[in-house]
């Protein structure tokens, strides 16, 4: 789950990183109260998941509540890349002395975590790794071990931080290092942290991605859950505990395993059809699940045939098919399936649907086959 | 031969009393593999159908001399449960769990290599490993596999594996092992692994390669196979369509920026004289017809 600012900031708050103080509006009227709280001069950042919010006007700088209700106007129901604003986070105005960039992530190559750190931040840092690699200070730590505060300090020395910056950095690095680890973060990222002319240092910016498989220890993610703005067909397959990602085609797809389910949208595509999602009902799956994922399938106007492709291993083709006599007794499926279906229990599987079987509930031996029937049904 | 194990491996499945570990245990054992023991903690001295359930890993070693360990438990206990079976004594421990925090298996990883660099861990989130005929160590449908090899499967998802070895066996072409590595950031055993030690097996002369997107490690298996692979390789890389910056199911399964794309992959992987297919039914009659002129 990616984070927007204001939360990264507020996960940062929770580790000891310092961050500007400020709050978030969803209305131009909270949002100049906020700023009257805060204090002038304040930013007006749009709270949207995807880069180059400056470039597309969703930051913008304030010195009266005047100022505060022009750019909150403009920039709430701004669309930046395809991503409508509808949250801003107004805090006070910082100044800068010097931008540096820092981040940790999983280095899935050598499998330890990684560290970077450049004295050039508030850019890209992809454009830093191009133009200018040896301005970025890669660590490796071991993840046993974990970062201590003297490696910190060494590693602050290596990026050539300025002197002033220094010993705060180091500190605030092994913070952001417990949050990234003890905050179970598969990305936590500032750009840029900042150097005032005071010499105090603190994020200006955070991104944070979280890792879902880390929710259970992790109550305090709730409130970054209800926030969330998304897809109404995604929101619907969260609900309802699946993997689901919403894509434009009409041919809806149901498969258990990743792999299987990306399989099936490149056999889709390969015979000439396009995917509507991708939804991997995952190990395991029973009728209820089965059902829920054809629920929230015929949800979907754009879709025109249903593709079911299932390899039983730790999933039961016989709960599969279970699944799927049951939900169409409980809800009206509007197109087409065709399954496919092999593997643990597939002949047991096969048996309960038999009698099942007409012209909109099909079974094909292969995958290819199946998903050329889906795709001739869907674009008929 | 078969690589990782053979039909002497005895295996003991922590996490046999629960509803999943009982029906995969069980199905290993009528396979024909040595399921020796169970393990959960407070139900020793128990049983499963026969096979005996101990406290502990190490007081299921003393007891039957396994070597091997299925980890089929909840995400919350996997990690712990892995350091415990390497405790205990176990040189190879397979994991099916899905959903593993990628933190838990940094550290877990890093703490096999560090402190018992014999033990190797396959998986999490991998289907297992089965060399037919011989022994079964996961939730692999033992009836989609035949005996005889001479085709090595090694893959990071679990139903392609299925599907791998169901399009071989439908063409009467057996396996020597068929290892599923897993589709998790942190796999415990990586491509090159087991294209080494199906470089080294006698009896496997041709390998089948099933990758899917993000991270690099089919790049690195390509590099690896250039240089060092003499058998013919096939390979299919799952996720042309993939939209980035999405999760597609598994954890790793993510690209990134232009880095971890299927095309590139197959790039790289061609570039090294593999045999690149388009979806699986393409790779199994490309190994039919590899295979037919070996």
């Amino acid at each position: 789950m990616d984070l927007f600012e204001y939360q990264g900031k507020q996960y940062f708050a929770r580790y000891g990183i310092a961050v500007s103080p400020g709050d978030i509006a969803d209305t131009v009227d909270e949002a100049a109260a906020v700023a009257e709280r805060v204090g002038y001069p304040v930013v007006v950042k749009a709270q949207v998941k995807v880069g180059g919010r400056g470039k597309a006007g969703g930051v913008k700088l304030a010195e009266n509540v005047d100022e505060v209700r022009m750019h909150a106007g403009n920039i709430l129901g701004l669309d930046i890349k395809g991503h409508v604003v509808r949250r801003v986070w107004i805090e006070r105005s910082s100044d800068i002395a010097k931008e540096y960039y820092a981040s940790f992530t999983l280095d899935r190559q050598n499998k330890v975590h990684l560290g970077m750190l450049s004295a050039q931040g508030g850019v890209e840092i992809e454009v830093v790794a191009e133009e200018n690699p040896d301005a970025i200070a890669f660590l490796s730590i071991d993840p046993v071990r974990g970062l201590d505060l003297e490696t910190s300090r060494r590693w602050v020395n290596e990026a050539e931080l300025d002197e002033p910056a220094r010993e705060q950095a180091a500190e605030l690095l092994v913070r952001l290092y417990e949050c990234y680890t003890k905050g179970d973060c598969d990305l936590a990222e500032i750009n840029p942290l900042i150097l005032t002319p005071d010499n105090r240092v603190h994020a200006l910016d955070a991104k944070v991605t979280l890792d879902e498989n880390a929710a259970f220890r992790h109550p305090e993610w709730e409130e970054f859950r209800a926030d969330e703005f998304e897809d109404p067909r995604e929101k619907m397959a969260k609900e309802k505990g699946l993997n689901y990602i919403g894509l434009d085609g009409t041919v809806g797809i149901i498969a258990n395993g990743a792999g299987l389910a990306m399989s099936t949208l490149d056999v889709v595509n390969q015979v000439g059809g396009a995917a509507a999602n991708f939804l991997d009902i995952g190990g395991g799956a029973d009728a209820d699940v089965m059902a829920s994922a054809l629920e929230v399938i015929n949800s979907d106007p754009k879709v025109k045939a249903i593709f079911v492709n299932i390899f039983g291993g730790i999933t039961r083709v016989d709960l599969v098919a279970q699944g799927v006599i049951e939900a169409l007794a409980r809800v009206s499926i509007t197109s087409p399936i065709v399954l496919r279906l092999d593997g643990t229990n597939a002949v047991e599987g096969r048996a309960i649907l038999a009698p099942h079987l007409n012209e909109k509930l099909i079974t094909e031996p292969t995958m290819l086959d199946a998903a050329r029937r889906a795709v001739d049904l869907a674009n008929a | 031969m078969s690589i990782f194990v053979d039909e002497n491996t005895k295996v003991i499945v922590q996490g046999l009393t629960g509803g999943q570990g009982r029906f995969h245990g069980l199905r290993n054992r009528d396979y024909g593999t040595k399921v020796v023991g169970g393990v959960t903690p407070g139900k020793g001295g128990t049983d499963v159908d026969g096979i005996p359930v101990f406290n502990s890993v190490r007081e299921a070693v003393d007891a039957t001399g396994a070597t091997a360990s299925f980890v089929c438990v909840p995400p919350k206990f996997a990690a712990a449960a892995i350091i415990e079976a390497a405790e205990g004594g176990i040189t190879f421990i397979v994991c099916i769990t899905e959903g593993i925090p990628a933190q838990d298996e940094a550290i877990t990883y890093n703490r096999l290599v560090e402190d018992f660099p014999g033990v190797r861990l396959l998986g999490p989130n991998c289907p297992g490993i089965i060399s037919p005929g011989k022994c079964n160590i996961g939730i692999t449908s033992g009836d989609i596999a035949l005996a005889g090899g001479p085709v090595g499967i090694v893959s990071r998802s679990g139903t392609l594996t299925y599907q791998a070895l169901y399009e071989l066996s439908q063409q009467g072409i057996g396996q020597t092992t068929c290892v599923g590595i897993g589709g998790d950031p942190v796999p415990g055993t990586n491509f090159i692994d087991c294209l080494a030690a199906f470089e080294a097996d006698p009896e496997t002369k041709a390998v089948m390669m099933i990758g899917e997107i993000g991270g690099s490690e089919e790049e690195r298996a390509a590099e690896w196979i250039k240089l060092h692979m003499t058998k013919p390789v096939v390979s299919y890389i799952a996720g042309v369509t993939a939209p980035p910056g999405r999760k597609m199911g598994h954890a790793g399964a993510i690209i990134s920026g232009s880095k971890g794309t299927a095309q590139a992959k197959m790039e790289a992987l061609a570039a090294a004289g593999v045999h690149v297919c388009l979806n699986p039914t393409e790779a199994g009659q490309k190994m039919g017809e590899i295979v037919k002129a070996l």
